[in-house]
């Protein structure tokens, strides 16, 4: 049998998706995971293993506790494998900010696997042993790469999974999901990870659920197609693939019905806007002080500190952390910050007026397939969040989502989005897993 | 165009004074320029209506998770990451 962890550094040499190897390899034992090995998004804390978001300013930190979702894992029975490489906190689209690995997408060595959790996706396309992975999303972070690299990945909804021991990005954003090959294997470790967490207190109050016993009819399904979704700028082969896909469901007795998304283009600003805000309260607390990049002192504290954050946070991190700093200023807060957190409420709006009349909303991923790496070195910060127009609105209003593989453009795979209402996860797997059964 | 949605370099400045970011020249001038160009974009929030809507600090209605106040062992110590110990106590830079 192949050892996963040596089969792992072996692929990472090629496709670099790893930021640090589990020294421990034993498993618990019997488990629902018994059997997999279980790679885990460099934000999510690991015992023993460095653990830094892909920051310098978090380097050789190296956690005393597991993240509530690794410890599950581990009494599942899996294996950790060792942690992802990502953007940044989670700052970007295409996983290249960071200082280490920039990961190679698997199905062409010069474009970008996705972000942010690009190690994650690269990983777990790659991988030819049984093989997990955790991941995390604020803004599309798990759905950019899940399409960009032809696997399926899973955000649940805000809150079903505990978030203890994740490093956060965004508070009201974030949330742990996963990644594997297939739409069952992502059910399985949803299963496992989700549910009431003591340590969490946001996590929702429901009851563990388990999704590994998927219905795979889509026979009456009310789908809804979001017409904002499909609008200029969104590349015509992905929307061509993922129209082949809709008729084929529609074939199987899918009920297609066009709806609107009215807030879907203003909901980028919105949630770049909340996202920079909370990220810029988050990012405080790193000082250099008590774990990650310690220099050696000098100054006093106000030169101290300015001078570690200056060293360990690269450029994106210090523009988020201005822009997020300015929009939740005295005299600014009430133009940015609030008047953001109200149009989320529209954004939430448009989907709950959605969800009274289709089980679930059908939608490109990405508006595009992997661009190149020198491509992405042409845009402006600008574009580049633009990027993220079909992702964040869900992400701003906390339904769960499902990026499914979905046809190629250009050699280069197009994820179907599968969009549901909050806590119903189980519709969205299902019309997912059809999907997989008729591609 | 308001004032509100400028950020000029004096600004700038003042902003990575209280995030407690040393700029470089390089970076102050490269940023004056892309954070105009991103606000002038985060503008188009203006024009949607907000007239009477509550503002959602999150997407789904979150309630506090309590326990009883009691006191626990902690299972670790939360000193072993840090170079600047002494004695059981963190030691700061100096505040002058």
């Amino acid at each position: 049998m192949t050892d996963p962890f040596l089969r792992a550094k072996e692929l990472d040499e090629k496709y670099r998706f790893l930021n640090a190897v589990a020294q421990d390899t034993t498993s618990t034992g019997a488990g629902r995971l018994q059997g997999y090995s279980v790679s885990v998004k460099d934000c999510i804390c690991t015992k023993g293993i460095e653990t830094k978001a892909g920051s310098r300013i978090l380097e050789g930190y190296v956690p005393p506790f597991d993240a509530t979702v690794v410890s599950r894992c581990r009494s599942e029975g899996a294996v950790i494998l060792g942690k992802t490489t990502q953007d940044e906190f989670g700052f970007g689209t295409f996983n290249v900010n960071t200082p280490y690995n920039v990961p190679l997408n698997p199905h062409d060595l010069e474009r970008t696997c996705g972000g942010s959790s690009g190690g994650a996706a690269c990983l777990t396309a790659v991988a030819d042993f049984p093989h997990l992975a955790l991941a995390e999303s604020t803004g599309g972070s798990i759905s950019c790469p899940a399409s960009f690299c032809g696997v399926v990945g899973v955000t649940p909804t805000y809150g079903r999974v505990s978030r203890w021991g994740l490093i956060d990005y965004a508070n009201s954003l974030d949330k742990i999901g996963c990644m594997a090959k297939t739409v069952g294997e992502v059910a399985l470790l949803l299963s496992v990870i989700g549910g009431p967490d003591e340590y969490d207190s946001t996590v929702l109050d429901v009851p563990e659920e388990d999704f590994a016993d998927l219905e795979i009819s889509v026979e009456g399904v009310k789908m809804g197609v979001p017409e904002e979704y499909f609008a200029e700028g969104v590349d015509d082969g992905v929307k061509d693939s993922i129209w082949v896909a809709l008729k084929v469901l529609e074939g199987e007795g899918a009920d297609l019905s066009e709806v609107s998304l009215p807030h879907t283009g203003v909901a980028l600003s919105a949630y770049y806007i909340i996202a920079m805000a909370e990220a810029s309260t988050n990012l405080a607390k790193l000082c250099g002080l008590r774990y990650g990049l310690q220099p050696e002192e000098g100054g006093n504290f106000d030169e101290y500190f300015s001078r570690v954050r200056a060293e360990g946070f690269s450029e994106e991190a210090k523009r988020r952390i201005i822009l997020g700093t300015f929009t939740r200023m005295a005299g600014y807060r009430d133009a940015y910050y609030l008047k953001a957190l109200k149009v989320r409420t529209r954004v939430i709006e448009d989907f709950k007026r959605a969800f009274e009349e289709v089980d679930v909303l059908a939608a490109p991923t990405m508006p595009v397939v992997a661009p190149r790496f020198n491509e992405i070195a042409e845009m402006e910060p600008i574009q580049q969040y633009m990027m993220d127009v079909l992702t964040v609105a869900p992400n701003l209003a906390g339904v769960p989502m499902i990026s499914i593989p979905c046809g190629e453009v250009d050699g280069m795979p197009a994820g179907l989005h599968i969009m549901a209402d909050h806590l119903e996860e189980t519709k969205m797997l299902g019309v997912a897993r059809a999907w997989e059964v008729l591609r | 165009m308001t004032e509100e949605w400028v950020i000029d370099r004096r600004l700038l400045e003042h902003l990575a004074q209280v995030s407690r970011l040393k700029l470089t020249d390089d970076e102050l001038d490269k940023f004056t320029e892309q954070l105009q160009v991103i606000l002038q974009a985060f503008r188009e929030i203006e024009e949607i209506d907000t007239e009477g809507v509550e503002p959602s600090f999150h997407p789904i209605d979150v309630r506090n998770v309590l326990r009883e106040d009691a006191v626990k062992a902690w299972k670790w110590d939360p000193l072993e990451n840090s170079r600047h110990v002494e004695g059981r106590y963190l030691k700061g830079p100096r505040i002058t």
